[in-house]
This record gives C-alpha cells, structure tokens and sequence, in this order.
C-alpha cells in the first residue's frame, strides 16, 4: 500500500512535469483553426478532477516546492541539470522517432559530455561548448509529428490535463524512456515488483524530482493564473492545448507560428 | 516678462497633462521604452497603489484595449445589443487592467532585455525580448505583438510568452464562461464584475 501511495505522489509530480516542461523549452507555437476546435471528452467529469488536482497542488505540491526553494542555488541547479540530463534520454528516442536525427546528434553528445565530463550532469559543459540545451520531447509530440489528431481533452486524476493522444503518449513514454527499462525490475517478490534495491523506484524519484524543480520554478506564475483567472479549467486547458501544439511544431521561434486570421476578423470589422 | 512665463509655463503644463508621454513610431523601440518606464516605476516603490496607477496610465497609452476586447469576445460579440457592447467594454477595460497590473507588481526589478523585432505584414510587428533569470524564476520569452495600422502610433495588442498567446488564452476563457452557460453573454458580465470587485 505504500508502494502504492508513494508512486502515486510521485506520478503526480511526474505529471506536472510532462504537463508543463516545456515552457521553457524553444519550440514553437501553431495555434490553428484544430487547435481552437479540440473538444472536451466529458467536461463536467474534468472539472471535477481538476478541482481535485488543484486541491493536492495547494495541499502537498506547491508546499513541497517551496521548501525545496529555500535550498541553496547551486543545489537546486545541479538537481535541475541531473534530472534534466536523464530526461534528455527520452528526448533522444523520439527524436530519432521524429527523424530529427541532427537533433538526436546534439541530445546524445550533450548526454555524453554532461555524464562524463559534467559529473553525472551536474554541470552542463556542453552548453558552454556551444551545444546548447534543446526542446524536449515526448512520445505524444512524436505522434502529433506523424500526423495523429490531437483527439478529445479531458483531465486525469493526479496526471492532470491530457488529450487521447497525449494519454496514450503517457503509456509510449514508458517504453521509450531509457532510464525507465534500465531502472525497470519485472521479477515479483513477495507479491511486489521490483529487485531488493528498489531500482525502479530510482525513476519515480528521478521524476519527482523533475517535478519538484518545475514546479518550484513556476510558483509565481501558476500564482498568477490562479489569480487573474475567471475560468481557470479553461485557461489551464488552452495553454495546454497551445503549448502542445508548439511543441509538435518543433519551431525555435514563435514568431512564424502564431495565426493571424482570428486578429484580421476584429480588424475587418 | 512675467506673462511671458506664466504663457509658457501655462502651454507647458498643458502639454504634459495632455500626453504623459511621447513613445517612438519604432516597434522595437517603442517596447523597449515601455519596458523601461514600467521598470522606473517598479523599482521606485513597494506601493501596489502607486504602482497600479502608474501601470494603468501606460496600459491605456499603449495598449490597443478596445482591440483585445472585440478579439476576446469573438464570435459572441454579433449576439450584443449596443447597450450590452457597451457595457462590455467598460467592464473589460477595468479586468483588462486589473489583471495586467496585478501580474506585473509583484516584479520588483524586472530584467527584460528587448532583443529583435519582425515585420509580419503591414499591420504587426512581434517583438522579441527575454525576461532574464534569477535565482528562483528562470529565462523567459516574450513575444509582443505590435499593431502598426497607423504606423505613427503603435500599440500592443498581445503577450506572447514562451509560445502561449495571453490573448488567445484570455478569448478560451470567454468562450468557455459563456458556452457552459447556455450562451448567456450576462454570465460573463457577472464573472468580469465579481473579478474587478474581488
């Protein structure tokens, strides 16, 4: 049982990091006619969850990332750059997924240096040798890129926001992720998956972790949505559904992505 | 000679209190000076009240609010009687600018290094710029679009940060207020006057 429960919170974390890391990631936006068009599943449903995941944020996340915010810069940062650069391992998969192969060139020499040279990508020399951090990706993205529709828009309890291809993305990452099937044990003992040493465990905290430091870097900003929002199930639905859509366009630069269309109607008018 | 003072003096005030202040035709330029009188008043004071005021006055000078008001509403805005247009748009101005300035005070040195700017037609401008990290936020893209119609007077029409359009996110919003209640426009009267109350 507190297997259970332990997997869950960190899922929760793991969520808001699949949710949201990309806000810092340099891929662009299309926000598109489809995009505005995606429906909602079972909306009433998802407002439930979402105030439920909401009520779990304020109670134990947000707390939680706070605290670690009073640990000293240098800590946080290399925390920051070692899950980043394990987490750099699925990108690499999908990027050879998504044919970007000189992308999955830079993700996998970034990994070599930042393992080796960076002390288990505590540092981030690459970057200072001009390999500069990229966007990460996911099994979702990477189907959005093959061409998959983006489907309905529903929101999980404790994963939070998803769309059906993102949810089945989810269950894709978990094959794709290195570190997940080095980490992953399938012997049973006594009932319970996993060796004497926990390693798969190694891969929720890697998670957690991840969460933590991107939920810890955004407090103000979900802060302010928070407060400046009227319908905040449907402000946190269309930043996600844009940044998706930014991210599947795999574009550095937000200028080129952004529709006119909706701004020429008011102006016609 | 002393009516000669007291005329300029006169003419001065008048000036100043007609246009605070004059910003460059120039997209990029005209940014940069926003971001840099916002920063003044940032870092001049810790009062909310002062700086909410000051905020305001710049948002109206700068900010094509009438604008972001019709693209927010959309499509619903066909269904408004002129009174309901009306009332629409006072009320939007007064969240429009209590929600920009409540995100805006909590900054009390914001670093924005305003980078490059892009002619996307004759019409906008996106300006580039990046909110420079600190220890507890990160690096922070802002693209701001730039209406140039009249190219003497340009004017923000939206925030662009890290990809996520505020305007298109504030039009959802609207929609989703109005749609989950069987399209009646007054439900989001209530909603924006319970915002500006709060």
């Amino acid at each position: 049982m507190r297997k259970v429960i332990y997997t869950s919170i960190l899922m929760i974390l793991l969520q808001i990091s699949v949710a949201n890391a990309g806000s810092t990631d340099s891929e662009k936006l299309k926000v598109n006619k489809s995009q505005t068009a995606t429906n909602e599943c079972f909306e009433g449903f998802s407002r439930t969850v979402f105030k439920f995941n909401h009520g779990l944020d304020k109670a134990i996340f947000k707390p939680i990332a706070k605290g670690y915010r009073t640990l000293p810069v240098e800590l946080r940062k290399g925390t920051g750059n070692v899950v980043s650069n394990l987490r750099s391992l699925l990108t690499l998969s999908n990027n050879v997924l998504q044919g970007e192969f000189n992308e999955a060139g830079k993700t996998a020499g970034r990994f070599v240096l930042n393992t080796t040279v960076g002390v288990l990508g505590i540092w981030d020399p690459a970057a200072a040798l001009g390999l500069q951090k990229g966007g990460k990706e996911d099994f979702g993205q990477t189907m959005g890129v093959w061409g998959a529709e983006t489907g309905c828009y529903f929101v999980l309890p404790i994963l939070g926001p998803t769309t059906t291809r993102d949810a089945v993305g989810l269950v894709g990452n978990i094959f794709l992720d290195p570190v997940y099937q080095i980490t992953h044990d399938t012997e049973i003992r006594d009932n319970v998956a996993g060796n004497g040493n926990y390693a798969e465990h190694n891969f929720w905290i890697y998670r957690g972790a991840d969460g933590v430091d991107f939920r810890a870097k955004n407090v103000e900003s979900f802060d302010s949505l928070e407060e400046n929002s009227i319908d905040l199930y449907a402000s946190v639905k269309s930043l996600y559904l844009q940044d998706r859509s930014k991210k599947i366009s795999n574009s550095p630069s937000s200028i080129d992505t952004q529709n006119d269309s909706d701004w020429e109607e008011i102006d016609n008018k | 000679m002393k009516k000669k003072i007291f005329i300029i003096l006169f003419f001065s005030l008048f000036l100043f209190s007609v246009k605070g202040h004059t910003y460059s035709s120039d997209p990029k330029e005209f940014i940069t000076e926003i971001v840099n009188e916002a920063k003044i008043i940032l870092v001049k004071t810790n009062s909310k009240d002062f700086k909410t005021s000051k905020l305001s006055e710049i948002a109206k000078e700068t900010v094509d609010i009438e604008g972001i008001a019709y693209y927010s509403i959309g499509k619903y805005k066909k269904n408004l009687s002129e009174e309901q247009l009306k009332e629409y748009l006072i009320l939007f101005e007064k969240y429009f600018l209590k929600s920009f300035t409540s995100r805006l005070t909590d900054y009390s040195d914001p670093k924005i290094n305003v980078i490059s700017e892009k002619v996307i037609n004759n019409k906008y401008t996106i300006v580039e710029s990046v909110l420079i990290a600190t220890d507890k936020k990160p690096e922070v893209k802002i693209s701001w679009r730039v209406y140039t119609k009249n190219p003497d007077q340009p004017m923000i029409r939206d925030l662009i940060i890290e990809g996520l359009s505020l305007a298109r996110t504030q039009k959802e919003e609207f929609s989703s207020v109005i749609e989950n209640n069987n399209g009646d426009i007054n439900q989001l009267f209530a909603a924006l006057k319970k915002f500006i109350n709060k």
